[in-house]
């Protein structure tokens, strides 16, 4: 195992940093929406939400992204890698970000939504202003868990063609015939990206206002 | 572009083959991990301050890496320190120590929502600490333990679909050579995830089922 070596999987873990970030971002966004579908009160808006995050949260990530990759270009959609990637990692992560949410949308105090309608806030303004600030600040613990779970899971998407962390220490190790030193590496990078993660996500945690009273 | 479902249910035999390989691997690796990850918090919570120390590295580098890379490193590794298996008995092994590792952290978890007032009159009634456990802190526990429980044995479930990546003959792989034998790969991989959403919803449901049986006792 050389440091050149290691270069190579940590300028690879740049990648993995990049893919997870986005999909949490692009998940966090979706799963925003699939909850208002699902407090909508309309049913055909409840059901897709319904299905979708039973769907994403039923199925294997792996089968998920190989899904993707195979099924878009069968219906004439070809994407590249990286947008096969965020599709199914952000897919995925928006189901399990929905489940995380809604724990945090049933904790908003009813007193709280009570005064919005009073003060004439729409049901959508309080959806926005109200009920969603508040349920991100209850469940930004669990964003910080999904995040960890999102950084592990990205090293799936080599399946999809693109080259991060994990793929990358599969060709060093192919090439080196040194799978024990590489693969080692690699966990360990994973370890202190998700150790630096929690540690922030901790701190932050800190920063953020102070919950509402119940 | 048409999908032709037909040439893939024409395989259901090899199918539930490789079904029948996810289950049992997956319910031999939950068991096993959930007796290993037992065994762990136990020692971690009554073996001393150095067992807990030494316990924690694996716990904590089993659940920050991914699955992925501790198979590839447990079957492409393995032969370079004399640990030679076969793609079965790395996954199972892999899934074994994967599962141990949240399930340690699961039990850690339910022992320290007993109230220490509970385990200390058991004591003072004259019950050993292996009593103690048993009878006590075991049964307080498995209310609170078990939904956590019941949700990595589902995880557990879905995380079974890598090990075909190191040619496990498990159900993504099979389903997958099906597909290219037939040139149905999408109409495969279609199949293939609505067997593993059932398979999952089923395992929920049963979870629940068990909740509610258990909660019965919570009073």
């Amino acid at each position: 195992m050389t440091w050149q070596l290691f270069e190579l999987l940590l300028q690879a873990s740049l990648m993995t940093i990049f893919v997870s970030a986005a999909s949490i971002s692009l998940g966090l966004a979706f799963a925003i929406g699939l909850s208002a579908m699902r407090m909508s009160g309309l049913a055909p808006l409840v059901w897709f939400a319904r299905i979708f995050i039973s769907f994403f949260r039923g199925v294997p990530l792996l089968v998920q992204l190989l899904l993707i990759f195979n099924l878009l270009p069968a219906i004439g959609l070809s994407l590249s890698s990286l947008a096969t990637a965020l599709i199914g990692l952000s897919l995925c992560t928006a189901a399990y970000q929905a489940e995380n949410l809604r724990g945090g949308f049933e904790g908003v105090p009813r007193g709280l939504i009570e005064s919005a309608e009073m003060a004439g806030l729409s049901p959508v303004q309080s959806f926005v202003w109200i009920r969603t600030p508040i349920a991100l600040r209850l469940t930004f613990p669990a964003l910080v868990n999904e995040a960890i779970l999102i950084l592990k899971a990205s090293s799936l998407v080599s399946v999809v063609g693109m080259i991060e962390l994990t793929k990358m220490a599969q060709n060093l190790a192919a090439s080196t015939y040194m799978p024990l030193p590489i693969f080692a590496s690699a966990g360990l990078i994973y370890l202190a990206i998700n150790w630096i993660v929690a540690i922030a996500g901790r701190r932050a945690e800190a920063a953020l206002p102070g919950l509402p009273a119940k | 572009m048409s999908f032709d479902f037909a040439v893939i249910l024409a395989k259901g035999p090899a199918i539930l083959a490789g079904l029948g390989v996810t289950v049992l691997i997956w319910i031999a690796g939950t068991l096993l991990g959930a007796v290993l990850g037992f065994l762990v918090a136990t020692a971690r919570r009554y073996g001393g301050r150095l067992a807990d120390l030494v316990l924690s590295v694996p716990v904590e580098v089993l659940r920050g890496t991914p699955f992925l890379v501790q198979i590839f490193l447990l079957y492409f590794g393995g032969p370079y320190i004399g640990l030679r298996l076969d793609p079965v008995a790395a996954g199972l092994l892999g899934l074994t120590l994967y599962g141990a590792a949240y399930y340690a952290e699961i039990f850690r978890a339910g022992f320290q929502s007993v109230p220490p007032g509970h385990s200390e009159a058991a004591q003072c009634v004259g019950l050993t600490r292996f009593q103690t456990i048993l009878h006590v802190q075991l049964p307080e526990m498995a209310l609170l333990v078990l939904p956590p429980s019941m949700n990595m044995a589902v995880i557990l479930l879905k995380e079974t679909a890598l090990l075909s990546l190191i040619t496990v003959p498990e159900m993504t792989m099979t389903v997958q050579a099906i597909g290219s034998q037939q040139y149905a790969f999408v109409e495969a991989l279609v199949v293939l995830a609505l067997v593993y959403w059932a398979l999952v919803e089923f395992a929920n449901l049963l979870g629940r089922l068990a909740e509610r049986r258990l909660s019965a006792y919570s009073a």
